[in-house]
């Protein structure tokens, strides 16, 4: 077994462990204790696909390729290139804090159980090459975040947990069946049944049919990332669940979008994803505004927030559809970003949730005063979100930003407009939450040692990639780069080839 | 043999009986008649150990022979038997082990309840004996007149188990609808079988076949009219929506144990008659069928998935939840291709296996919460994770097999039809049958949720009280052989789940001879 195979077994079988662990009620501590164990091997097991990873390789490395279910022709085929281990390691990252971050949770084994199956899942949707194996994996992360969302919930979570799901379901309906579609077509022109990424990337189909797997793709990735008008049970979500699980679906489970959007839409489909990229850069250019729009009126932190996150994964679209090497690591090296600090972002939320019971704007206020290092922390984090330089958002948005400024002006002139929006709500939030006459008489406990140590990692991660992006940025670039390269050496559609896109000639 | 002499001697001719052909239904009857025997003959009436431990062995010889056919069944060796009118081959031989499967998994889980309710007498396996015996006359059956006497087996033996608690007003109506409305199907069915006669002259399906590939009708209003009418039959054997009315209540009333044996058996009997009636002896009238059947099985997939959202009682969702995948089994009949019947039986085995452990933990909850085999509201369900911890988890996993959660046999099922049909090219049915499970998946969390949630706070301590209560009344006897039962059902499917390739070898096997 490779690294890639341990990454994915190790939590899958800590999931299978817990519900049988032996342990009474009153010791349920020693199961949190096994959870985090288990996320510690997997961060340490992460980190050394990192070290061993070779940087300059573009292709898939660490690959393990055995026959699964000939009937289907499926195998369990995993690789793991640049973007993989970016998001390998901020998974494995982030569901260590999780598992620390367990207050307020009543059932621990429940907890930590669906924990554990989703860091499966997840692992497995970043490192499958193999289109079922992937579409398995991208659907059983479903389950446990749904149990997740509506298991631990603030509130009207149950109806939050639904929406989620049916939204998520409905849109990997249409990518099954475009998988299966795909596959089926890749049959009848070369008699080989396969669900290999590689193997189905030299399929050869008409300019329809390219279109509508396309949009069947990517309906299951716009939902997940979510790109707008897909986004609409992303703020119910994000606001109704609890705390841990928000941090896995804003930091880890949105970049299952834009990860198969990057893996699977261009590495298939590229000549239509050249030919749309104007529609998805308006998507992406509209969310970035309509977010940032929406976040400002927002009086509520929770759903600020979730807008807010919503005009980030907006940037990172962009910079996907921009089809420069900028624009491409900019994106990838975003996703980590984004990751990271919208995962701070979340755990400081609960803190004030915990200590004052609400999120609500109108009611919080002049924290500053009471807690000024946990509003030094805060500061730090809403900075990195806001992109300042020296900060991590900084260097994703602006690789980003200069990426769609070579290939598409116009849209990246919109865009920065967003940059500026996000000073202005996040701070807007900051000032009303912090500054200002306190609303509420009552004590605001400062920032507690294991909060505090919950929050550091992550807020070392947004110095040092803030000032020191490198390591991260030398194992992306050679893939964003062959990514961008086979989007754009693409030929056309087998049957319309003569309309080559006027996203092209920006190019040149 | 010196009665088949004799009657050999009288002017009406008797084909040849292949008992190899009939060896598993010969099996199944032999063990029914066996218990009968010896409750007879014993004096003692409740024998429930020697029963059940001759039940198995029939199921396993059945399975075992039909295990073997499959083996032998291959190409050249599948033959018609006893005058044409018994198929002999791998399909039967692959509807046989299911049935087999079923079979073990219901006499591990059912009787142990049915003792609850009516006592630890012979009648309840014998009746499951002869129904499964009536299912594999289905399968094979290569005769409307044949396929129809396996039908009336399998039916009126389940009408009965059906009635089991009769003491009950809700089992009594399930039991009389059930009846009555399956009456009327029989009916129906055997007026198709005759329209069907009269338009070709024969109802050997092999013959019909063949009739249908020399001829061209020029009225065929009365063939078209009998295919209808035996759709119809079949429809209402695997509840399809629109003929799916007495479902939902009878599943409610009937024992549990029943239920889930009912929804496997009748379901796997009826496809294989439906497969072999449609997919082999009317291929040829493929484009007049093709869309009725496409009708009901969307019907089926998108309102069985509707209306299950509205229902608060366990065993009316489950019996949508029957419908929905009764829609998916029927894309498998409309795809028809030969890979798509290998399909279909896979889904066939896969769904009996989930469908028969779901009931089965069904059952040892109401046995824990003491309402024994009746029906079972999701309220009752609140608060079983943090009693029965162990019997919870395992619920949810069926429940979401049968959700097509991905590795388990309920994912893999749902792709395979997914498959057959993307392979004919009707990527819209697919994607509408996708919708559908989409749809459903609510429904199913809803069950799990209802587990995982803790109860009101007020009643906490009474409930709590009361699932002590009776797990001290030694359940663990009773419930002993259902985990075993439910344990298989859970290795099966999320083995398979996970290394489906053995199984899909097997499906791939099950060709139909002609």
């Amino acid at each position: 077994m490779g690294y890639l195979d341990w990454l994915i077994a190790v939590p899958a079988v800590g999931a299978l462990v817990v519900p049988f662990i032996p342990v009474s009620e009153e010791r349920r501590s020693l199961i949190r204790g096994f959870g985090l164990a288990i996320s510690l091997v997997e961060l340490v097991l992460a980190a050394v696909v990192g070290v061993q990873f070779n940087s300059h390789a573009s292709g898939y490395q660490f690959v393990t390729d055995v026959h699964w279910i000939q009937s289907f022709g499926v195998s369990w085929f995993l690789g793991a290139d640049g973007i993989t281990l970016v998001l390998i390691l901020l998974t494995a990252l982030l569901f260590v804090i999780a598992m620390f971050a367990m207050k307020g949770v009543k059932d621990f084994r429940a907890y930590v159980g669906w924990m554990l199956l989703l860091e499966a899942a997840c692992m497995g949707s970043f490192t499958s090459l193999d289109l079922f194996a992937f579409f398995v994996f991208f659907e059983l992360t479903l389950i446990p975040s749904y149990f997740l969302i509506a298991d631990f919930g603030m509130g009207a979570s149950g109806k939050a947990a639904v929406k989620f799901f049916v939204y998520t379901f409905a849109g990997s309906a249409l990518l099954l069946v475009g998988i299966v579609s795909l596959v089926f077509i890749h049959d009848s022109e070369t008699h080989r049944l396969t669900f290999s990424l590689p193997a189905l990337m030299d399929t050869h189909l008409s300019g329809t049919t390219q279109l509508l797997l396309f949009l069947a793709f990517t309906a299951a990735f716009a939902v997940k990332t979510p790109i707008f008008p897909f986004h609409t049970w992303s703020p119910d979500a994000y606001r109704a669940a609890p705390i841990p699980a928000v941090v896995m679906l804003a930091g880890v489970m949105a970049k299952l979008g834009s990860y198969g959007i990057i893996r699977f839409d261009l590495e298939l489909f590229p000549s239509t994803a050249r030919s749309l990229a104007w529609l998805m850069l308006t998507l992406a250019v509209i969310g970035i505004l309509y977010g940032a729009v929406v976040a400002a009126g927002e009086r509520d932190l929770g759903r600020l927030v979730a807008y807010s996150s919503l005009s980030h994964m907006g940037f990172i679209v962009l910079g996907i559809f921009a089809f420069s090497t900028e624009g491409m690591s900019g994106s990838i090296l975003q996703m980590v970003n984004h990751g990271i600090y919208t995962a701070a972002l979340f755990l400081l939320l609960g803190m004030i949730y915990e200590r004052r019971g609400t999120l609500d704007m109108a009611k919080l206020g002049g924290l500053q005063k009471r807690a000024p290092i946990f509003a030094a922390v805060f500061m730090l984090v809403v900075m990195a979100s806001v992109g300042l330089p020296g900060l991590n958002g900084f260097i994703g948005e602006f690789l980003i930003l200069v990426g769609t400024f070579i290939t598409h002006r116009w849209w990246a002139v919109v865009a920065v407009a967003g940059v500026v929006a996000s000073a202005v709500y996040m701070l807007w939030a900051y000032q009303r939450v912090f500054h200002r006459s306190q609303a509420d008489a009552s004590p605001f406990g400062e920032i507690k040692l294991k909060e505090a140590l919950l929050v550091a990692p992550l807020l070392a991660l947004i110095v040092l990639l803030g000032l020191y992006p490198a390591p991260l940025l030398a194992r992306i670039d050679p893939t964003a780069s062959a990514v961008v390269q086979h989007v754009l050496a693409a030929k056309g559609p087998v049957s319309d080839g003569a309309s080559l896109p006027a996203v092209v000639k920006g190019v040149k | 043999m010196i009665f088949a002499n004799v009657l050999s001697q009288l002017p009406i001719a008797l084909p040849a009986i292949s008992y190899k052909a009939v060896a598993p239904e010969l099996v199944l009857f032999g063990g029914a008649l066996l218990i009968l025997l010896v409750s007879a003959t014993v004096g003692k009436r409740e024998l429930p150990g020697l029963y059940r431990a001759i039940a198995l062995v029939a199921a396993l010889a059945e399975g075992g022979f039909s295990g073997y056919q499959l083996y032998l069944a291959q190409g050249a060796k599948a033959s018609l038997a006893v005058a044409g009118a018994i198929a002999y081959d791998g399909f039967s031989a692959f509807a046989g082990i299911v049935v087999a499967a079923i079979l073990l998994l219901a006499i591990l889980i059912g009787p142990g309840f049915i003792k609850r309710i009516a006592g630890d007498g012979p009648e309840f396996l014998v009746l499951m004996l002869i129904s499964a015996m009536g299912a594999t006359v289905m399968a094979q059956g290569e005769d409307l007149i044949v396929i129809f006497i396996g039908l009336e087996i399998l039916s009126i033996a389940l009408y009965v188990m059906v009635g089991y608690r009769i003491g009950d007003g809700l089992a009594r109506e399930a039991a009389f609808k059930y009846f009555i409305l399956g009456g009327f199907s029989s009916a129906i069915f055997l007026y198709g079988i005759a329209l069907v006669y009269g338009a070709t002259g024969t109802t050997n399906l092999a013959k019909i076949g063949a009739f249908l590939a020399l001829n061209v009708l020029t009225h065929d209003g009365v063939l078209l009219f009998g295919l209808a009418l035996l759709l119809l039959g079949f429809g209402f054997k695997v509840s399809a929506v629109p003929f799916h009315l007495w479902s939902p209540d009878v599943y409610q009333g009937a024992p549990t144990s029943v239920t889930g044996y009912m929804a496997a058996m009748a379901k796997v009997g009826a496809f294989a008659a439906l497969i072999r009636v449609f997919d082999i002896a009317f291929a040829g009238q493929i484009v007049q069928w093709r869309p009725i059947v496409v009708g009901l099985a969307i019907l089926s997939m998108v309102f069985g998935a509707l209306f299950a959202l509205r229902q608060r009682e366990l065993k009316k969702i489950l019996a949508y939840s029957s419908i929905n995948h009764a829609g998916f089994i029927l894309l498998g009949v409309y795809a028809g291709t030969a890979a798509a019947i290998s399909n279909t039986l896979f889904y066939l085995i896969a769904y009996a296996v989930i469908v028969v452990g779901t009931f089965g933990l069904v059952s040892i909850v109401q046995d824990s919460i003491g309402v024994s085999e009746g029906s079972c509201s999701l309220d009752q369900l609140r608060g079983l994770a943090r009693s029965r911890p162990a019997l919870a988890t395992v619920t949810a996993i069926m429940v979401l097999a049968q959700a097509g959660a991905p590795f388990t046999t309920g994912f893999l099922a749902k792709f395979s039809i997914i498959v057959s049909v993307v392979e004919i090219r009707e990527y819209w049915v697919a994607v509408v049958a996708m919708l559908s499970a989409a749809i459903a998946v609510a429904f199913y969390l809803r069950i799990v949720l209802a587990m995982f949630r803790g109860e009101p706070e007020e009643v906490e301590g009474e409930r709590v009280l009361a699932i002590q209560g009776a797990a001290t009344e030694a359940p663990a006897r009773r419930q002993a052989l259902a985990w075993i039962g439910v344990s298989l059902s859970l290795v099966f499917t999320v083995g398979f789940g996970i290394f489906p390739q053995p199984l899909l070898d097997l499906a791939a096997r099950a060709h139909i001879v002609g």
